[in-house]
């Protein structure tokens, strides 16, 4: 069984297009050594000129004609499937940002990997909220991109039980090569176990549940190192020097001034980092939200 | 033209000092410009190529961080296509050779031949500069993709005025080789007694001057969002990401055929100069290239099947750009058949030219492969792409460049390079060449992403047979382009008509004199390369 329903028709189009080609370059490599021996000046002292002939000239026009013809029409029969999902596919959100996948079901569950169920259609809503992603699954033979309000989807049914990498296949910045996760394929009931199953949040400190769902952590550590942003550790209290508009100045890193910035990313920009790369999150975090952020940023020292 | 008794000085003596040749009108001395200046920028970016092989030898860091890696990435893209690719053949070897193929004295006009030139050079320090000021370089990848483009801190501004400003240079150029074809042809020259690579340059020079304009104004229009916020491409401001793919491609695809359409031009040129007979199918292989350019501008979409293009538009980009196809498989009938019952004198040029075609032929059989539409979903900005498109623009422009650079060297310089050299040098490059980019098509088959600072453990293996090529493809590149100053330097004096060429340039001496002709060269009978010592042979049907 292949892993997906387009794996057949995906790798029948790259097979017959490989083999065909493989015929013709290994042919006329063949001959082009051949005739550079045989017609060596040492070989062949007078050349003959022979300007054209139209029957091969009609011959080795037709022929790659209707092979093209042929190439193409299994692409497009390969590919017409992808354009629609059947009416029952379960709809999946799954939201690109750099440089984090995550997942939300039908019940709101949200993940950060994908898993579904063998042999049942599915369907991927595909949100940016940011640049351009596009979502891979090499294994299903299937990549579409995502774009931030172009509302585009992709399908299919998983049929074979496994753990496949995601990957991001289009460019989107400093941690593109690191935008990598899993889609797992199980059985309906283990499925359906699994979606009953909330992760043991109770331990966890609300205000990082926060961070992870929010990809806040892809570029800001919690471990002092830097990555795109500055890091989390020990950033209470500091102070620091921002750029705004241009002007630099001295301020002191307090819960004010890290729900501004969660607010208004872009207005205030630590020296040394980039502007223009961090979404507001006005609109995603709630108030009470952004206050447990902040007093989860003071427990990192 | 008066006939005199003393040979007249050849360009090279006529003036003396370093204004002489940056103010020069002479079209060799602008080829040769643009030959240093192109060279150079060659030898960088072939140096950032080997570098990022490096940083990939191994999964991690190796050398430097993801950022850096993405500037690399995209300086070694722009300085590729845009310093480099995009001029070379007809900037440098156009240029040099279009008037002496003519058997005219200089292009239509020499001045704004110069201004190209300038052009060039200013839109190359705009570039440069992008990288040693405020944020740093570009790390958009040469394409510049919206809203990423508008969105990063990096200096894509001043890169995208470059590209802009080269574009104008492009531009220029194409205009006027239009006109010296149309107007500057030797008397008794038609146009099916043009060589063929003045159809290349002919089918070239359309595209340069319809399709340029449109990536002129859409990097225009990125500034315009980047300085004053207009929302044009970015949708947090109400643009469209999509739109800015049309109308990238729109020119993006068209400059593919400026970089292959005089490559196949030079091919033309140097397979029946070293087979000894005439070039089999002259008017397939020249109305070829005219339906390839005309094509060639319906095509674009086959860059974006993946990006939620409907199954209509899909369907037509695919089909044309199998079409496309068939206008290139004839050319390569054609010089395959030229061979036959030649007499084949084996020089470097040729086997250029012949390595051109192989690697090409994999260059548009990966191709096919990207233009049909399931098989693309799969392959899509994978590294199977970054293999396909060395093998066009590296295995195929850039060796038939090389190939064209030892072709005219005797006449260029009135020397000969060192030829055993230069057959280590081609081995290499040959052997490297394919040790590096083959792996690439079976890691994107694989699935690995391209523009991938680092990558999953299971594309380890290839990675490093890919980054040993880069070693050995470096090596030839060193030994050639040093063989290729020594001899210029110290190299044996090369006679006239070193090949026994019949197109025009050899019949002027070596290097040509600053007016290119001292006597009206004479049109070989019957055809630009019906070679008058080969026996004729009469067609039957
Ligand atoms: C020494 C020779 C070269 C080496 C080792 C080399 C290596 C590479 C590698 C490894 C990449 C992939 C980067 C990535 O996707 O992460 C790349 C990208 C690229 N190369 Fe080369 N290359 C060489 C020569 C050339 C030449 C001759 C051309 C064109 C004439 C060229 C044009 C490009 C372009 C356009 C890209 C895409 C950059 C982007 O993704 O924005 N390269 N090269
Ligand atoms: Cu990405
Ligand atoms: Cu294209």
């Amino acid at each position: 069984m292949n892993a997906s329903n387009f794996v057949e028709g995906v790798d029948f189009s790259l097979y017959m297009i490989m083999g065909i080609s493989l015929v013709f370059l290994i042919g006329i490599t063949v001959v082009m050594v051949y005739f550079l021996f045989r017609y060596s000046k040492k070989n062949n002292p007078v050349a003959t000129n022979i300007s054209h002939n139209n029957t091969l000239e009609v011959v080795w026009t037709v022929i790659p004609t209707l092979l093209v013809i042929m190439m193409f029409w299994y692409g497009w029969t390969g590919y017409k499937p992808m354009l629609t999902a059947p009416e029952d596919a379960i709809e999946i959100n799954a939201i690109g940002q750099m440089w984090k996948w995550s997942f939300e079901y039908p019940d709101g569950k949200i993940t950060d990997s994908l898993v579904v169920p063998i042999d049942e259609p599915v369907k991927l809503n595909l949100i940016s909220k940011d640049v351009n992603h596009s979502l891979y699954i090499p294994a299903f033979r299937i990549k579409q991109d995502v774009v931030r309000d172009a509302g585009n989807m992709m399908w299919f049914t998983a049929q074979k039980k496994g753990t496949y990498d995601i990957l991001c296949a289009e460019y989107c910045g400093q941690l593109h090569a690191y935008m990598l996760t899993t889609i797992t394929v199980m059985d309906r009931s283990d499925f359906d176990k699994w979606l009953l199953t909330e992760p043991d949040l109770s331990n966890q400190h609300p205000g990082l549940t926060i961070l992870q769902r929010n990809a806040c952590l892809s570029c800001h550590t919690r471990d002092g190192s830097r990555l795109v942003g500055p890091s989390f550790k020990g950033v209470m209290g500091t102070s620091e020097t921002v750029v705004i508009n241009g002007e630099e100045t001295e301020i002191t890193v307090d819960r004010a001034y890290i729900i501004e910035s969660m607010k208004n990313p872009n207005a205030a920009i630590v020296k040394g980092y980039q502007q223009g790369l961090m979404i507001s999150y006005e609109q995603i975090i709630s108030a009470e939200g952004m206050n447990q952020v902040v007093d989860y940023l003071e427990t990192i020292k | 033209m008066t006939a005199t008794a003393l040979p007249q000085p050849n360009f090279f003596q006529a003036k003396k000092g370093i204004a002489s040749w940056i103010f020069t009108l002479d079209h060799k001395r602008i080829g040769l410009l643009y030959l240093f200046s192109i060279g150079t920028f060659f030898i960088v970016a072939a140096g950032l190529g080997v570098l990022m092989r490096l940083e990939l030898l191994n999964p991690g860091r190796d050398l430097m961080d993801p950022q850096t890696y993405n500037q690399v990435f995209t300086l070694h893209g722009v300085i590729m296509i845009f310093l480099f690719i995009i001029p070379s053949i007809p900037a440098v070897f156009g240029n040099f050779a279009l008037p002496l193929l003519l058997g005219t004295d200089d292009v239509a006009f020499p001045k704004l031949n110069l201004l190209s030139w300038w052009l060039y050079i200013i839109g190359a320090f705009f570039a440069l500069g992008s990288l040693v000021y405020g944020e740093g370089g570009a790390d958009t990848g040469w394409t510049f993709y919206a809203p990423y483009s508008v969105k990063t801190g990096t200096n894509v501004t001043p890169t995208v005025l470059a590209a802009f400003i080269l574009g104008f240079s492009s531009i220029l150029t194409g205009l006027n080789f239009i006109v010296t074809i149309h107007r500057l042809r030797t008397p008794g020259m038609g146009f099916n007694q043009m060589p063929l690579f003045v159809w290349s340059l002919y089918a070239t020079a359309w595209i340069q001057l319809l399709a340029t304009p449109i990536i002129g104004i859409t990097l225009l229009m990125i500034v315009a969002e980047r300085v004053f916020g207009i929302g044009l491409f970015d949708p947090s401001i109400g643009g469209d990401p999509i739109l800015y793919q049309h109308l990238f491609w729109i020119y993006s695809h068209p400059a593919v055929y400026i970089m292959a359409l005089p490559a196949m031009g030079i091919v033309s040129e140097i397979i029946p100069t070293f087979a000894q007979r005439t070039i089999f199918g002259y008017k397939a292989i020249a109305y070829s290239s005219m339906a390839i350019a005309f094509v060639g501008y319906f095509v674009w979409g086959h860059h974006m099947f993946t990006s939620g293009m409907s199954g209509p538009a899909g369907f037509i980009f695919s089909i044309l750009t199998f079409f496309v196809a068939i206008p290139t498989a004839i050319k390569v009938f054609n010089w395959v058949a030229t061979l036959y019952k030649g007499s084949i004198n084996i020089q470097v040029p040729l086997l250029f030219a012949l390595a051109f075609i192989f690697n090409f032929m994999i260059g548009g059989f990966t191709g096919l492969v990207l233009g049909s539409l399931a098989a693309d979903v799969h392959v899509h900005d994978t590294y199977f792409v970054v293999g396909h498109f060395h093998y066009v623009m590296f295995g195929g422009a850039v060796f038939a460049f090389f190939g064209a650079l030892h072709y005219w060297f005797p006449k260029i310089w009135g020397k000969m390079y060192h030829k055993a050299t230069a057959n280590v040098a081609f081995v290499l490059l040959f052997v490297g060449f394919n040790v590096t980019y083959f792996p690439m098509l079976i890691l994107g088959l694989q699935g690995m992403p391209r523009r991938y600072y680092d990558y999953l453990p299971e594309f380890h293996g290839l990675n490093m047979v890919s980054t040993f090529g880069s070693w050995i493809m470096a090596s030839g590149l060193i030994i050639m382009i040093v063989n290729l100053f020594i001899s210029w330097k110290n190299g044996a004096k090369a006679p006239d008509n070193p090949w026994n060429g019949i197109t025009l340039e050899w019949q002027t001496s070596s290097p040509p004199p600053l007016h290119n002709f001292d006597k009206m060269p004479e049109l070989p009978e019957g055809g630009p390369y019906n070679y008058p010592d080969a026996i004729s042979h009469q067609e039957k049907n």
